[in-house]
């Protein structure tokens, strides 16, 4: 890596201290920070604006008859998108989704990371691209690709699994979902935990082996709690994308229409917003996406918080 | 996550296969069982991740009755000419434009977003100014916010702008990146010593032409890997140009080939050979560059 030669000859880190050098450093900030506040917090005040209002035809007035205006309603929006059975629904299959798909995926990107990193190969970088490799389809297209694998006619693997399997089911459909998701991200974040595990020092397995450790207690008792950072990191992450989901379910449902278009509360903010589902506008929409904000954030901070308590 | 612990990883990886200082010591290397199990694992799963991409180009290569009738797994009768002239015309000849303008978005985006995301990292790593933690804080609040859920009010925004429609609504969105941003941070942290650049200053040189000629030349792989993440996440995104772009002629290649396929019955190999040549560039671009990738990647799982 070209980045390590110049790593070296790092100092002890210097700031510059002066007015017109700190004016300096805001310059070259600055830029993104005016993209920031376009796509990310004009964003969040609007939604929280637009959950305030509802669209209203005002009936005559001064802006005569079927017109939209913006009717302050409150927290009403709120309290729709709280109180709906479909939105708690879809809350409730992305919840199963993410009890199977991300203990799945992350144990599995940890074992292939365990396995890749202790001797057992030499080809590493084959078999690191060949992980990786799924990565580079689009969630969409996988998720076109795993359909299309998922179907009786087309599948190539079907018909040699017991008669009646039926990956569209409607109570396998999630678990054929969460696959399509743990193919694409395993080698992600077995990425993600080798490059974790490269950077503990070697010295520590001599000390392990000269105090009588075998591969397994390294890797038990060595590696895994080293990458307890990355792993943190790679659930939380997993956690806040499993809230969204949303390009796997779109997928599903144009070829079982049977899903509906509140699947997912991602589903229903979308529709919401297209004015497929009721209520609809940007009211509704927005309200749904404010809450499922606070519910991925609350989730995220529950785990967090756990994690550091186990840790202590 | 803290952005201050940073040179412990950068020691050269040693090589693997090689007795040397990296080589573990013989009692906690595999024993011949836990060596073939292990073995016997690893390939299972190169199967299960790379299985679906050669059926993906198996599949695009036959007509629907083969793919019905023959053996999933290898070819029948070579139908790639047709099934590239049924794509076109189920695309109405729009599909290399699709591949394109996924070129164009990602390009751009990338250009602009690594960029910023390198002059942000430079200024925050680089210099004092007051307010930074509030800044660096609501960026990296910004890593951890689930983006879908912005794409709603970003739509409402950029209506009221009278930006959609446009390639702007999917080229701004996608630019801006907190997550290039840490990774600026921590390689202008570590890649750009301070030494250099008090030595221009004192030739004289302005702050501009320091970071212009001297910065961006020091970070110049940290900006190959900005760039891939960009670039990929911007190719990758669906939910921003379903809601922002309705013109058959702004779709990106995911948009188009999700609109084929919501069609009544298309042609199955003429949709699973748009897929594939949907993910040819980005496969390219992971084979010639996946250093990059990697030293991205360990970045964030050692700040993490």
């Amino acid at each position: 890596m070209p980045l390590t030669l110049e790593a070296k000859n790092k100092s002890p880190r210097r700031s510059v201290r002066s007015g017109r050098k700190g004016l300096t450093g805001f310059l070259f900030l600055l830029p993104f920070l005016v993209l920031f506040v376009v796509v990310f917090l004009i964003p969040i005040i609007v939604s929280i604006r637009s959950a305030l209002f509802a669209q209203v035809a005002s009936g005559g007035g001064l802006y005569g008859g079927g017109e939209l205006v913006d009717q302050f309603v409150g927290l009403d929006n709120l309290v729709a998108a709280a109180t709906n059975g479909a939105f708690w629904k879809g809350m409730g299959r992305v919840a199963l989704f993410g009890l199977v798909q991300i203990p799945l995926m992350i144990g599995s990107g940890l074992f292939l990371a365990l396995l890749l990193d202790s001797f057992i190969v030499r080809r590493v970088a084959f078999f690191r691209l060949a992980f990786f490799l799924p990565y580079a389809v689009p969630g969409v297209i996988a998720a076109m690709m795993w359909a299309y694998l998922y179907t009786p006619q087309l599948s190539p693997f079907l018909e040699y699994l017991p008669d009646g399997t039926n990956f569209m089911a409607p109570n396998v459909i999630i678990l054929s979902m969460a696959n399509m998701t743990t193919w694409t991200f395993t080698g992600y974040n077995m990425l993600i935990f080798l490059a974790a595990l490269q950077a503990i020092p070697r010295e520590l397995y001599e000390a392990a082996a000269m105090d009588g450790a075998t591969g397994f207690q390294v890797a038990t008792r060595i590696k895994i709690p080293l990458m307890r950072g990355a792993a943190l990191l790679a659930i939380l992450l997993s956690i806040i994308g499993t809230v969204q989901l949303f390009n796997e379910p779109v997928i599903m449902q144009s070829v079982n229409q049977w899903m509906g278009n509140d699947y997912t509360p991602m589903m229903l903010a979308y529709n919401s917003l297209m004015g497929q589902v009721t209520p609809s506008g940007s009211g509704p929409a927005s309200a749904i996406s404010l809450l499922m904000a606070i519910i991925a954030g609350a989730l995220a901070a529950i785990y967090a918080f756990a994690q550091r308590q186990k840790g202590e | 996550m803290t952005l201050s612990a940073t040179t412990t990883t950068k020691k050269p990886r040693p090589r693997r296969g090689k007795a040397g200082p990296g080589f573990p010591p013989p009692s906690i290397g595999p024993s011949p069982i836990a060596r073939t199990l292990g073995v016997l694992v690893l390939v299972g799963a190169c199967l299960y991740f790379l299985l679906p991409v050669f059926w993906l180009v198996v599949a695009s290569t036959k007509n629907n009755a083969d793919l019905a009738s023959t053996f999933g797994l290898w070819f029948a009768d070579f139908n790639l000419d047709q099934n590239y002239d049924s794509l076109m015309r189920w695309t109405q000849g729009l599909f290399w434009r699709w591949v394109a303008n996924s070129v164009l978005y990602s390009g751009v985006a990338g250009v602009l977003g690594t960029l910023l995301a390198v002059m942000a990292g430079y200024g925050i790593a680089k210099f004092e100014f007051p307010g930074k933690k509030v800044f660096v804080g609501a960026i990296m609040g910004g890593l951890l916010l689930p983006v879908a859920l912005l794409t709603v009010p970003l739509y409402i925004e950029f209506d009221a702008l009278g930006l959609t429609n446009t390639m702007w609504a999917i080229i701004i969105p996608s630019a801006a990146s907190p997550f290039g941003v840490f990774l600026g941070i921590v390689f202008a942290k570590t890649a750009v010593p301070t030494e250099i650049i008090e030595a221009a200053r004192i030739d004289g040189a302005s702050e501009a032409r320091i970071f212009f000629t001297i910065v961006l030349r020091l970070l110049g792989p940290a900006m190959v890997t900005i760039f891939l993440f960009i670039f990929v996440a911007t190719w990758n995104n669906f939910l921003l140009p379903l809601l922002m772009v309705s013109s058959p002629e702004l779709k990106p290649v995911t948009l188009g080939l999700y609109g084929m396929m919501s069609y009544f019955s298309p042609d199955k190999g003429a949709v699973m050979l748009g897929a594939l040549l949907g993910i040819v560039p980005l496969v390219v671009l992971f084979f010639t560059l996946q250093r990059y990738w990697r030293s991205g990647l360990a970045a964030g799982a050692v700040k993490g």
